[in-house]
């Protein structure tokens, strides 16, 4: 992935393009000598990546229009990208392509807490919606890790959730009109300021569509009231089975925690060490639930939640007595990759989501995989929705290593579609997950992604080969679905 | 069940040759929503049963037949539910028409739309393929979310043979409070409260009347009472079962004269000044109005506001029942049509007259 470099693109083709762009764009928007362009060569998968012909950043729609008019006149396929934060690779440029950076447009457009609502550019950064929002007592409630750095555009693109999305929704629940320009530079508005709009549900679709049906120039997000209250229950187990039922039963009780997540004895020991936030360092799993809303309810959610961890067999139970706690309690699970990046030169993040009850089942294997690769893995688990990651710790510069982890991530994602789950839960395809597609859906499920593709990118030219894999592709890789003993790729030649 | 997923296969074909367009129809309960009927019924109710349901998942998967009541029942008995409160309109509903159409009730405002919940489905299309979109699990974001996009598809990109939805646990507690209150300060109350930490769950404004629905754990429902005032309602499950089935007074009261619109507008637009009963749900997002006031007026007037119009029941179904779309918009449409049906056989006309 690392092979091409600039001079792989003929000269004459950057200045061709260039030169279009700067008709259309100011000169300092445009950027293609390699030290500007170095910066966009990946996102926060850095295992791939590639130099782009040309970054523009345009600043207003007017200028993404001309941009994508220009880019299909030339037939020059265009990266969107928001902060580049996307674990899958999803912002990876193209080389004889445009990354079309959101990084200047970036200003709130309106925030009015009457109708709860902020109509943002799409280069505002997560929590800086939820910032502006404070004063009135209002908040944006998708809060993936990445707040602080992501995007609301990269947010629609990966159709973002959030250690918090159990109770308050993914970013297709929280965004209610998204306007965008196509390929062919038409300016369209999908949703709208009212609870939905007329016709087929295209916003829908478009979230979670990892840039490659249209480019977002605004974004209406629905403002939610900030809870008054978070209390947080640390519970531990003596084994990832109890734990895992002790979720089931918070659930089966009637309760919808605020947070409800899982860390495996791997992660909370290497977590504890560095940011010393109390974890049982013995338990086999650590979960930690969370209650939110006005003190009165919260009290009395902290207690009925309580009752069913003990009941479950929890061995320790504390609950945290103020906000100072709560973060704390906290900090283990949000500090989780960097302290992978702290114990082991490289990890592997996966983000594969399971049907819960699969949870000990999926465990025992990824540890009977350890063995197999020769690596270690933490398993930190948003355990509400059945979102694992495992974090597959290695070291880039022992030869073959990357290439372990890559097939043991593989693997794991094979399991999680065995087991009636999905390869991504949030992190999205990019080009990290695009084999393993092949993996959970049949060749016409494909086509059909293609074709709804196409209905919207008429040109084919909206961040191309990302996410939906060709048959071809899924063929040569030999990632194939076995049903009944038959291949689902009879028809394609084989190598 | 593989023989009926066969049958229609079969008839798929066969309408594809004959270039006879099919219409789908679960119970038929609906079938007055949306534009004309055109062609064959294509009946959905061999196709039934609830293929899955662990509560501790909170995902029941179905297929297409599956009458609602069946499934609601269901998740009764283990005190869950479809947490956006689908319209029944009669006995026989099925869960492929409440997706199909995509109407959510009155905990809309609260928790989501029918859309919100769809986790998964199964398309059989315009080729007779089956075609698995999304799955059985919270979060998924593996290719295009195609089975959020069947919710209110009405049928025109395919057959929808199964669905997995999301369900919620039932409230620990609910309350529902009434208000005297005009028009104008009803929309702006609503609005106020919206941006409070309030367990408001539903809301319905008609004659001079405020009903809100409180749920949530005891202690939040007393604690937003004892804030809001209001009267106690006595009879709560049969006012809401009156609005979401639109089987109370106000709906009941058209008569035929009336032409019944539904106004899908932002929450905080004051009282549209049509002539015409009105009342309002979801927090002053959702207007109903009674009238005979013709529709390039409903439409002009919701669409200044941001909004849109639909001719829910009644009135001449040959001019658009459905808002128009933008031209980009409709060209994506009729992309999508193609793309899943290229031959144009399902229940064309339902939703717009050109495809």
């Amino acid at each position: 992935m690392n092979a091409p470099t600039q001079s792989s693109i003929p000269i004459e083709r950057q200045r061709e393009v260039v030169a279009a762009l700067r008709n259309v764009l100011p000169d300092a928007c445009v950027l293609f000598n390699e030290e500007d362009t170095r910066p966009y060569e990946c996102d926060g998968l850095s295992a791939y990546r590639q130099l782009p012909m040309v970054v523009v950043l345009p600043q207003t729609e007017e200028q993404v229009v001309a941009i994508l008019k220009t880019c299909r006149d030339l037939k020059v396929p265009i990266v969107p990208r928001g902060a580049g934060t996307g674990l899958s690779g999803g912002a990876m440029p193209i080389a004889d392509g445009v990354v079309l950076s959101t990084a200047r447009f970036n200003r709130i457009l309106k925030m009015d807490p009457y109708s709860r609502t902020a109509v943002v550019q799409p280069g505002v950064r997560n929590l800086a919606i939820s910032d502006a929002a404070a004063q009135h007592g209002l908040y944006y409630a998708p809060d993936p890790s990445s707040q602080i750095a992501c995007t609301i555009g990269g947010n629609v693109a990966e159709n973002s959730g959030g250690v918090h999305c159990l109770k308050y929704g993914l970013t297709v629940h929280n965004v209610m009109r998204v306007r965008m320009v196509t390929i062919d530079g038409d300016i369209v508005e999908l949703g709208g300021g009212a609870l939905d709009a007329p016709g087929l549900d295209l916003l829908a679709v478009f979230i979670g569509s990892e840039g490659m049906l249209g480019v977002v120039t605004e974004v209406t997000v629905k403002l939610v009231p900030k809870p008054q209250q978070a209390r947080v229950i640390m519970a531990s187990f003596d084994s990832v089975v109890k734990g895992g039922d002790a979720v089931a039963e918070v659930i089966a009780a009637g309760i919808i925690p605020a947070g409800l997540e899982m860390m495996d004895k791997t992660s909370s020991r290497m977590v504890e060490p560095f940011v010393k936030a109390g974890y049982d360092t013995d338990a086999e799993a650590i979960l930690l639930c969370e209650s939110d809303g006005i003190p009165e309810e919260v009290e009395e959610e902290i207690a009925r939640m309580s009752e069913v961890l003990k009941s479950s067999g929890a061995t320790a139970i504390a609950v945290s007595q103020n906000e100072a706690e709560r973060l704390k309690f906290w900090s283990g699970r949000k500090n989780a990759f960097p302290a992978a990046g702290r114990i082991s030169p490289d990890y592997y993040c996966m983000d594969g989501t399971i049907p819960r009850k699969r949870l000990a089942e999926v465990l025992t294997r990824i540890t009977e995989m350890e063995s197999k690769y020769g690596l270690r893995c933490a398993n930190v688990f948003h355990a509400g929705d059945g979102n694992l990651h495992p974090l597959i710790l290695f070291d880039a510069n022992k030869p073959g290593e990357f290439e372990q982890a890559e097939a043991f991530g593989a693997d794991i994602l094979a399991l999680c579609v065995e087991v009636g789950g999905t390869i991504t839960g949030e992190h999205g395809v990019g080009i990290e997950k695009i084999n393993s597609m092949c993996v959970q859906f049949t060749p016409k499920e494909l086509e059909a992604f293609f074709a709804v593709k196409r209905a919207f990118d008429t040109a084919f030219l909206l961040n191309p080969d990302k996410a939906i894999p060709t048959l071809n592709r899924c063929a040569e890789n030999g990632k194939m679905r076995v049903t009944g003993g038959q291949t689902k790729f009879a028809h394609l030649p084989r190598f | 069940m593989e023989q009926a997923l066969q049958q229609f296969r079969d008839r798929i074909a066969s309408a594809t040759v004959t270039k006879t367009p099919l219409r789908i129809r679960g119970g038929g309960s609906k079938d007055w929503y949306g534009q004309s009927l055109q062609g064959e019924v294509l009946d959905t109710r061999t196709h039934t049963g609830i293929v899955a349901y662990d509560p501790t998942e909170l995902v029941i998967t179905a297929r297409c037949g599956t009458p609602l009541a069946e499934i609601e029942a269901v998740l009764a008995e283990r005190n869950q539910m479809l947490a956006f409160e689908p319209p029944h309109f009669g006995p026989d509903s099925t869960i492929g028409g409440v997706v199909a159409a995509g109407l959510s009730g009155p905990r809309r405002q609260a928790v989501g739309a029918v859309r919100d919940f769809v986790l998964g489905a199964t398309l059989m299309d315009g080729k007779g393929d089956l075609l698995r979109f999304g799955g059985r699990v919270m979060k998924n974001v593996a290719g295009y979310d195609v089975s959020r996009l069947l919710a209110g598809s009405l049928g025109v990109l395919g057959l929808i043979t199964e669905v997995s939805l999301k369900v919620l646990p039932k409230p620990f507690h609910e309350t529902t409070l009434r208000f005297a209150m005009r028009k104008t300060e009803t929309i702006e109350q609503l609005n106020r409260w919206g941006g409070q930490p309030l367990p408001i769950s539903a809301s319905a404004w008609h004659g001079g009347l405020l009903i809100v629905r409180l749920s949530g754990a005891e202690a939040a429902v007393k604690a937003a009472v004892q804030k809001m005032g209001g009267e106690e309602v006595s009879n709560p499950a049969t006012f809401w079962a009156g609005v979401r089935d639109q089987s109370n007074e106000f709906f009941a009261a058209g008569n035929g004269h009336d032409n019944l619109w539904r106004l899908s507008v932002p929450s905080t637009t004051p009282p549209l000044a049509i002539k015409g009963e009105h009342m309002f749900e979801w927090g002053g997002a959702q207007r109903w109005l009674r009238t005979d006031a013709d529709a390039a007026t409903i439409r002009s007037a919701a669409e200044q506001v941001g909004g849109h119009a639909t001719l829910f029941r009644g009135g001449d179904k040959k001019a658009n029942v459905f808002h128009p779309l933008a031209p980009a918009v409709a060209a994506i449409h009729r992309n999508l049509k193609n793309a899943f049906d290229p031959s144009g056989i399902f229940n064309p006309g339902r939703m717009y007259n050109e495809f």
